[in-house]
């Protein structure tokens, strides 16, 4: 049994690295510019190491399954490791419409930041509390899942969109929004580089704090705590002192330690993108531009859309279908104001607007692609600070 | 309603911009859709008379219009994501934790976020998805469905419907794909014919004019998913009527059987066993999960019931005859079922108090030699009890679920007998001054300090309670119903185009232009094939021209 855990986590960990190798080929077919053969053959190879990876991937699944007895998808890491495999998926589903290797570029790293930002969760094996076994649990999860996945591929084609589209050579509202865009991106890179970083140095301090209710919790942090819990005494010899507490009205279990890390995050991710700049004298999008010469932007505005259209059926089906004939199983409600169902609603009404003002109001090109790059900031919204702030019966994943 | 009558001689109603049969762009109409600044005709729904876009004087007219814009359908969506993002800040009041100090909303929100909270409590906003403002909110999008759909359905399913294959050449050239071929045989007429049919495309001649067409199906898409919304939201104006929908929660001892409610005293319900398991910590998978948990981790709930039915109403105050018509057990998300309603694990409370046995002794009998016994049943206790060796109890006070108040006094957090204590007065044979003894668990206080008597707890037996759901959902199948058609419309509007090809004789040659509502690249393609084997000319694509 241990042995097959081992080589779960080994084929999670290859996958992790064939996608990479594939994205610096990826990154080949814009650096070639010997012609068009050459090019060719980076893409090609690109796209069969993203597919074996695909393969590796899914045999982690398989047997992680085996080990568990359960879909893999009842945790935050499992859950998010599935969504990082659904956008590799549906980038190589688009990939073979629509030949586009630029798109491996930028959809891959995407992935791989959420898988990363996966594995910073614990990933022990856990058991299936009462309310999630039901064979619902990978029919919706998995559908809801793949509706996501093929979602962030619109974002990826409008966000190349927005790279090569936007004037670089003035500084306007666009390329400021463009860098805010880049910018939370690498804040997810500063959160993995951070928490890897204090992992590695086995980091641990444990605090005492007053819970709701009046009883006592002990909460460990990983990170040195520059935001400590609210009126906690620190039990934690020769760590640093918190610098502050954090303030009363974040209640949510274990805030002070969530406030520790997104504060830990942003620092990092700054310093990142601080020192990009500082590195490459300009800003992140204009330095990305010159690279995407070959991109076309119809096809790109094409495929974009086209996300939506296979995507926002598939997000209906397993975010708000599948979800309330589950939900009326197990808690005999289909709908029940959830904060997780909430989000998933705005998903919803969201991209229908986004279907209506394009398909009626002719919303093409530019304002198409913003509307992706919000689209995808409310879906990681719905993964992340749903998840781990606005905690409601989806609390566990 | 001032009818107008084309020059092909069709009769078009009030407002049309391109006539419904041969497609002639009707004179004073053109501003409309902007074809008069434009080469290219505007061929959204056809060209048809849109009531929105052709009356503005009524205060009808001025709402239709405005519910019929996608602008204003889009704004309430709009709102209706913001107001649906703002209920989620704080917890709605549904589900204010259960082990928040004091659950009154009034103190809730403040308590735990400070101003903030005090507003949001303040604004309504802890139920906001049921305030009124939120319902009208939903009312008004499926108000903008109805209306947005109405006003393109109708003139376009006409329009549709009235169209001839013979179109005014006016029509035909300002397509974007168009093309004007000279001396075309009649072969070569017969292989484009065929060439369309092998295309798949329903092939309609006129006298030699040609419309070939398909997908047409696939113009109701958007419709088909608004009928499908329109449904669902049906389906919960349906929900909140008691015929359709009932919920009640109800609380069942082990071993005990009661009135199932929101039955009308229809069906009984009877708790066999509630079962609590948890996973093994010492298995081998899931060792280091549970240890980071720190708790165990159930596995399962399950409360084994019978279901009863009783015979016909009886007489009020008489027994109901009761037959079984279910058994079984209710787990999470394994409801039992019976007669349209569900019942659902939704709690428990395990060791429960059932009964209580006292002794009574002499004060001073290090032995504690029982002088007299007595068991209260702590769902339904006696007030007095007569005992056989002459001592009798009375039972003045019962706390359920015993806590001491902060100024010092005794109460109940509860009603179930979680935490029973009691205040007895004992009155020793042949004697009428009691003795008063305050008894609880781990509690023994004599309340005098003289008592001669001492009540002590020999034995007890605890059982566990299920908390279940009963609820009855006829609404269901509506929902259901519509999230289906939803789906159908969805993918029918989404995954198909409606294409037209309109090849029409001129001259001894052709004039062939083409339309479709989506997908260009298919078309076009689509137009190569036709022609192909034929010298009639490819289209030129106008829109790239003047682009």
């Amino acid at each position: 049994m241990s042995d097959l855990i081992q080589w779960s986590s080994a084929l999670l960990y290859s996958a992790f690295i064939l996608y990479l190798i594939a994205t610096i080929f990826f990154s080949a077919t814009i650096r070639d510019k010997r012609g068009k053969s050459k090019k060719g053959k980076a893409g090609g190879i690109g796209i069969t190491l993203t597919i074996i990876g695909l393969i590796a991937q899914i045999g982690y699944f398989i047997t992680r399954w085996i080990v568990s007895g359960h879909a893999p998808v009842s945790n935050l890491f499992e859950f998010m490791t599935f969504f990082g495999m659904t956008i590799v998926f549906a980038f190589i589903v688009i990939y073979f419409i629509y030949k586009i290797s630029v798109l491996g570029l930028f959809a891959l790293p995407v992935a791989l930041i959420i898988i990363a930002y996966a594995s910073m969760f614990p990933t022990e094996v856990s058991p299936l509390i009462p309310s999630l076994q039901s064979h619902w649990l990978y029919i919706h999860v998995t559908t809801v899942s793949l509706g996501q996945g093929i979602l962030t591929i619109s974002f990826v084609a409008g966000l190349i969109y927005l790279i090569k589209k936007i004037d670089q050579t003035v500084k306007s509202k666009n390329t400021t929004w463009l860098e805010v865009v880049l910018y939370s991106l690498i804040l997810f890179v500063g959160f993995i580089i951070i928490t890897v970083v204090f992992n590695f140095m086995n980091y641990s301090a444990q605090f005492d704090y007053p819970a709701t209710g009046g009883n006592t919790v002990t909460t460990e942090y990983h990170l040195p705590a520059i935001a400590g819990p609210t009126d906690g005494t620190l039990l934690t010899k020769d760590v640093m002192e918190p610098l502050f507490e954090s303030p009363a009205w974040m209640h949510g279990a274990d805030a002070g330690r969530k406030l520790n890390t997104l504060i830990w995050s942003i620092l990092t991710g700054s310093i990142v993108y601080l020192l990009l700049r500082l590195v490459l004298r300009k800003r992140l999008g204009a330095a990305i531009q010159p690279l995407l010469k070959n991109a076309k932007l119809d096809l790109l505005d094409e495929v974009a859309y086209r996300a939506v259209a296979i995507g926002f059926p598939v997000f209906t089906l397993g975010g708000l279908i599948f979800a309330a004939i589950w939900a009326e199983e197990a808690w005999g409600r289909f709908w029940g104001w959830d904060p997780k169902e909430v989000w998933a609603l705005i998903t919803w009404f969201f991209y229908a607007a986004f279907l209506h003002l394009r398909l009626s109001r002719g919303w093409h090109g530019e304002k198409s692609a913003w509307l992706a790059a919000v689209g995808f900031a409310i879906i990681m919204f719905n993964l992340i600070v749903v998840n781990l702030v606005l905690a409601g019966l989806h609390s566990y994943a | 309603m001032k009818k107008m009558k084309c020059d092909c001689g069709h009769i078009n109603p009030e407002g049309t911009i391109l006539c419904e049969a041969c497609g002639k762009p009707i004179e004073g109409n053109q501003h409309i859709e902007g074809n008069d600044e434009k080469n290219l005709l505007n061929m959204r729904y056809d060209g048809t008379a849109r009531r929105s876009q052709t009356y503005n004087k009524s205060i009808v007219d001025k709402i239709w219009s405005f519910f019929s814009s996608v602008k204003v359908g889009v704004w309430l969506i709009f709102i209706a994501l913001v107001s649906s993002a703002i209920g989620s800040i704080f917890p709605q009041e549904i589900y204010i934790p259960a082990d928040a100090p004091n659950r009154a909303p009034e103190f809730f929100y403040e308590d735990r976020y400070g101003i903030l909270g005090l507003i949001y409590y303040q604004l309504g906003f802890h139920h906001l998805y049921s305030s009124w403002w939120y319902m009208i909110l939903i009312g008004l999008i499926g108000v903008s469905l109805v209306i947005a759909s109405l006003d393109r359905f109708v003139p376009l399913f006409k329009a549709l419907r009235h169209q001839k294959a013979k179109r005014h050449e006016s029509f035909l050239s300002r397509q974007r794909l168009f093309s004007k071929s000279d001396n075309v045989s009649s072969e070569d007429l017969k292989t484009l014919k065929e060439n369309l049919k092998k295309q798949r495309y329903k092939v309609r001649d006129e006298d030699g004019y040609i419309l070939a067409e398909k997908g047409r199906f696939s113009r109701w898409g958007p419709y088909v998913n608004h009928i499908g919304l329109i449904i669902i939201l049906i389906a919960a104006i349906l929900r909140s009527t008691p015929f359709f929908y009932t919920n009640e929660y109800v609380w069942v001892r082990e071993g005990e059987q009661l009135v199932i409610p929101g039955t009308d005293g229809e069906y009984y319900i009877e708790n066999q066993d509630f079962i609590l398991e948890t996973y093994d910590e010492n298995d081998e998978r899931f060792r280091d999960a549970i240890s980071l948990e720190g708790a165990d981790v159930p596995s399962n709930y399950q409360t084994d019931v019978t279901i009863y039915k009783a015979e016909d109403n009886p007489l009020p105050g008489a027994e109901a005859e009761l037959n079984q018509i279910a058994e079984g057990s209710i787990r999470m998300n394994h409801p039992v079922k019976f007669d349209g309603y569900s019942v659902y694990q939704s709690g428990y409370q395990a060791n429960e108090f059932e009964k209580m046995s006292f002794k009574i002794h002499k004060n001073d009998d290090p032995e504690e030699e029982a002088l007299d016994t007595f068991t209260i049943n702590l769902t339904d206790p006696e007030s007095d009890y007569q005992l056989e060796n002459g001592f009798r109890v009375e039972l003045r006070n019962y706390y359920p679920d015993y806590y001491l108040q902060d100024d010092g006094t005794p109460a109940s957090e509860t009603n179930y007998p979680r935490n029973p204590a009691f205040v007895m007065f004992v009155y020793p044979p042949d004697s009428d001054t009691p003795e008063i003894s305050f008894l609880g668990i781990g509690k023994n206080i004599d309340a005098s300090g003289e008592n001669q008597y001492n009540v002590g707890i020999t034995d007890f037996e605890m059982r566990d309670a299920s908390g279940l759901t009963v609820r009855k959902d006829y609404s269901l199948p509506f929902f259901g119903l519509g999230a289906a058609i939803f789906m159908i419309g969805v993918i029918q509007g989404m995954y198909w185009q409606h294409r037209r090809i309109w090849v029409n004789p001129k001259d001894g040659g052709l004039l062939l232009a083409a339309h479709t509502n989506k997908n260009w690249y298919g078309v076009k393609k689509d137009i190569e094939k036709v022609i192909s084997g034929t010298t009639i000319k490819n289209v030129a694509d106008q829109q790239e021209i003047n682009d």
